[in-house]
């Protein structure tokens, strides 16, 4: 009778602990199996679950380093008292933090610890023919016993021929036990297998893989060495000096905006247009990046992920020197392209400094001072703050190129220049041009080589999860016995573990099969204290 | 027809939609309201079945079903019908919503709520085609009304174009799964909410009836059946739309996953919800408690909707609200 309760392993029952086994006995090893039999149990699995759900909650309340970095180092101003405490606390990086990792490296224990057992005794299951019937159908969820025409021997064969698919065991002319719905085991064990195997594939790509993020103006190039990245991140086995020798050249930035009042200033067009070479003396390829449509080259794949303004600005310094003709990247602050930028030219005469803020299409009110209306440049203007002085670059310190330290630098004055205007520096330090308008875009270049084995395994998982919960396991099992006269007593009963679905009506077909009359299969009435 | 046309077409339809759910719902709530008196009655019969066949019932699909309906039933198959009616009204606002756009009507909250919202009737109405849902039909019925009601009120934006990022096939089947799932998981918060409180009173009447409205929905152990079924087909297509989200982000954004708050949210949605299913397979956690935890996750699933759009700062913020 046990292997009744016990045998249909759909989920806890292969795994569950008996309460009455659960007081650790003595002695070391006795207390590792009991923990181990702790960890790998369904409702630590839950636990662990519900941890995992719960810690991930501060990830998306919080600012986070990965994805927001600048956010963080506000919050941690605002917050002088609790920030550090949260941050030593890992909660800017939860998702790398201690107790993230530890719940989610728990979990694949027990996983593990769970799964690996069950695949051996599944798959004794599906060599070995079905249980025998046990002695009282009786108590089965489902039983039906009536009165049949056939001898048992007929019946059986009839029964036999019925349950076409069905694994069956049959005992002489005594009974037939059948069983279906392996797959659903078979999923579920491929399903969390497969779980492995994404975390595999994402450990890959954590190791192996990189990424970096770049600005290109246009016209402008970039081939791929560390030094041209503005941030760069490998895992531990990338060898920098090894990556795709590949270089492109950005030749003309398209960028559209909705102009209708219904979202108003939203990008319609993002297009970068490059050139590009595989390695350094490869023929030079037309390609066309947009935002959804990367372009992989060597197995790395270039992402367009962001743009923006660079002016052009020719500066001459106090002796009519023209020291920097160039384009400058701005960034954008806001949906409308509100951009600030910075020019550093410690080898003017004097040091000269400039303080940006470019505006696509400009405005200025007392409330906001100067803004931009609209992210395409359709009134765009530039207003530099001047600086000279020391900018503090030969002190060895790294500076950021976005920003200029104006501690140590005189103010001379702040103009606006539209395009075409310049600005000579009211105390004689030189003049100030902006001669012209280009654009820059950022591009994301990652690779990660453990994505498609991620990919394989999440498909082989949803597979998996179909299986083991669209299949039911359910087993049916017959019994005759000869009547007096011609006929026999017939049983026919079935179990399902978790949903019977459709195995009343299975039942009730097999039934009639074998000569019984009407559909009087009893359900046996339903322990509601197990809902307790 | 113009632009203009079409835009009148398409909020007149959802408008047209509303109003019609709205007389639906009162007429939901008239049956459950009628004959609640006789209602004890009415479910007396099934009863002396089960005790005269010795602790076994007889097994008739019919016997979980609530027998109970009768008395209200003409009202309640007005608010089937109604409900048939505002279904096809809605789809006919979210098509005509996709033809004004010229896309599909995926690019912004309103038109993921009005699409949801057709999601919660089509899975409900579907599901009514092979069982007697006429009592769970007030509870869609509000629900749609309400996430319709937040659309044309806050969420509303005119048709426009996809931004860039917006502009993939993965747009079609990624949205479109989340969606899917949107109703599912809604009508399996309703029947995991109502399994709670009809166990409750399962409880409470001990080995009497149950009376009260509660007579009319199914037993307890039937809608969590219900429930584990919806849960069951809905937990792998989450973890579809999930996936599909994560291969639409690494061609877009270069990456897969990004721990941004709608990653992070849907993934603890689906932790949740795979908490459920463990649930349903462990002792003592099998019934309200399992219950509980489809709430929970459903939860999650709103919090993904609106409060990532709204409160958070996401790569995913395509609210289209101002």
């Amino acid at each position: 009778m046990s292997d009744v309760t016990m045998e249909v392993t759909d989920d806890a029952s292969a795994t569950r602990i008996d309460p009455g086994e659960s007081l650790p006995p003595l002695g070391t090893v006795g207390l590792l199996r009991w923990l181990w039999k702790q960890l790998t149990s369904m409702r630590t699995a839950l636990i662990l679950l519900f941890l995992l759900a719960v810690a991930s909650i501060p990830g998306t309340v919080l600012p986070q380093r990965g994805t927001n970095p600048i956010k963080v180092n506000q919050y941690l101003a605002d917050n002088p008292t609790f920030g550090p405490i949260l941050d030593r606390l890992g909660f800017f990086d939860v998702f790398g933090s201690p107790w993230f990792s530890a719940v989610y490296l728990l979990l694949f224990i027990s996983l593990i610890g769970c799964v690996i057992p069950r695949v051996r005794v599944h798959w004794r299951a599906m060599m070995a023919p079905p249980p025998a019937a046990p002695r009282n159908l009786q108590r089965m969820s489902f039983a039906n016993d009536f009165v049949s025409d056939q001898s048992p021997k007929e019946a059986l064969d009839v029964a036999q021929k019925s349950l076409r698919g069905w694994r069956i065991r049959r005992d002489g002319d005594a009974s037939i036990s059948a069983e279906r719905g392996y797959l659903r085991e078979t999923g579920n064990l491929v399903f969390h297998l497969a779980l492995i195997v994404v975390l595999i594939g994402i450990a890959i790509g954590g190791m192996f893989g990189w990424k970096g993020n770049v600005i290109v103006r246009e016209g402008s190039g970039f081939s791929d060495s560390l030094t041209q990245y503005d941030a760069w991140g490998g895992g531990r086995l990338v060898h920098p000096e090894d990556l795709p020798p590949f270089s492109f050249t950005l030749s003309k930035f398209t960028v559209d905006f909705e102009r209708g009042v219904a979202q108003r200033g939203a990008p319609r067009v993002f297009q970068a247009d490059v050139t590009y070479r595989t390695s350094a003396g490869g023929a030079a390829l037309p390609a066309r990046i947009e935002v959804n449509e990367p372009l992989p080259i060597d197995g790395v794949k270039v992402f367009l992920v962001g743009h923006g303004y660079a002016p052009h600005v020719i500066v001459r310094d106090r002796t009519g020197t023209v020291v920097f003709d160039d384009t400058v990247v701005f960034l954008p602050q806001d949906g409308n392209f509100t951009s600030t930028g910075v020019i550093k030219l410690p080898d003017a005469t004097p040091s000269l400094g400039f303080n940006g803020v470019f505006l696509p299409t400009a405005a200025v009110d007392r409330l906001r001072g100067p803004h931009s209306l609209f992210p395409a440049p359709d009134d765009p203007a530039l207003f530099l703050g001047a600086f000279k002085g020391d900018l503090g670059m030969d002190a060895g310190a790294p500076q950021s190129v976005y920003r200029l330290d104006t501690k140590n630098l005189t103010r001379i004055g702040l103009e606006p220049l539209r395009i075409g205007q310049e600005w000579t520096l009211p105390d004689g330090s030189g003049s100030v041009a902006f001669v012209g308008l280009e654009r820059w875009a950022s591009f994301q270049i990652a690779y990660d080589p453990g994505k498609e084995i991620a990919l394989a395994a999440v498909g082989l998982a949803i597979l998996g999860l179909l299986l083991s919960l669209l299949v039911r396991r359910r087993r049916i099992w017959v019994k005759v016995l000869p009547a007096q006269g011609a006929g026999s007593l017939v049983q026919v009963a079935g179990l399902a573990k978790s949903d019977p679905g459709r195995l009343p009506d299975e039942i009730n077909a097999l039934a009639r099969a074998l000569g019984c009359t009407d559909d009087t299969t009893r359900q046996r009435p339903v322990d509601l204290k197990e809902n307790a | 027809m113009n632009s203009v046309q079409l835009a009148q077409a398409s909020n007149g339809a959802i408008y047209a939609a509303m109003i019609t759910l709205a007389i639906a719902m009162v007429a939901f709530a008239v049956s459950f309201a009628s004959g609640r008196r006789r209602v004890v009655a009415a479910s007396a019969a099934p009863a002396s079945i089960a005790s005269a066949g010795g602790g076994t019932a007889l097994l008739t699909r019919s016997a979980d079903e609530p027998s109970a309906l009768q008395p209200g039933r003409r009202s309640a198959n007005i608010g089937m019908s109604l409900t048939w009616l505002a279904f096809g009204l809605l789809l006919a606002g979210v098509v005509l919503r996709g033809v004004w756009a010229g896309r599909v009507p995926w690019g912004n909250m309103y038109e993921f709520s009005i699409t949801a919202a057709l999601a919660v009737l089509a899975v409900f109405l579907g599901m009514s085609t092979r069982r007697d849902l006429r009592w769970l039909g007030l509870f869609v019925v509000i629900a749609v009304e309400l996430t319709l009601g937040l659309a044309v009120t806050v969420l509303y934006t005119e048709a426009a174009q996809l931004v860039p990022a917006l502009k993939s096939y993965w747009l079609i089947i990624h949205v479109s799964a989340a969606i899917i799932c949107s109703g599912a998981f809604t009508i399996a918060a309703a029947t995991a909410g109502l399994s709670i409180l009809r166990i409750r009173a399962e409880r409470k009447a001990g080995d009497a009836q149950v009376t009260g409205w509660l007579a009319r929905v199914p037993s307890g152990e039937r809608l969590e059946l219900m429930t584990q079924r919806i849960i069951a087909f809905t937990f792998p297509l989450w973890t579809f739309a999930v996936v599909a989200g994560a291969i639409w982000a690494e061609n877009a954004w270069g990456r897969y996953w990004g721990w941004d708050p709608k990653e992070t949210w849907a993934f603890i949605t689906w932790v949740v919800f795979a908490a459920y299913l463990h649930a349903r397979s462990t002792q003592g956690w099998r019934g309200t408690r399992a219950s509980l935890i489809v709430l929970a996750g459903w939860l999650a699933f709103m919090i993904n909707y609106f409060g990532v759009n709204f409160l958070a700062s996401s790569l995913h913020s395509y609210a289209g609200v101002s």
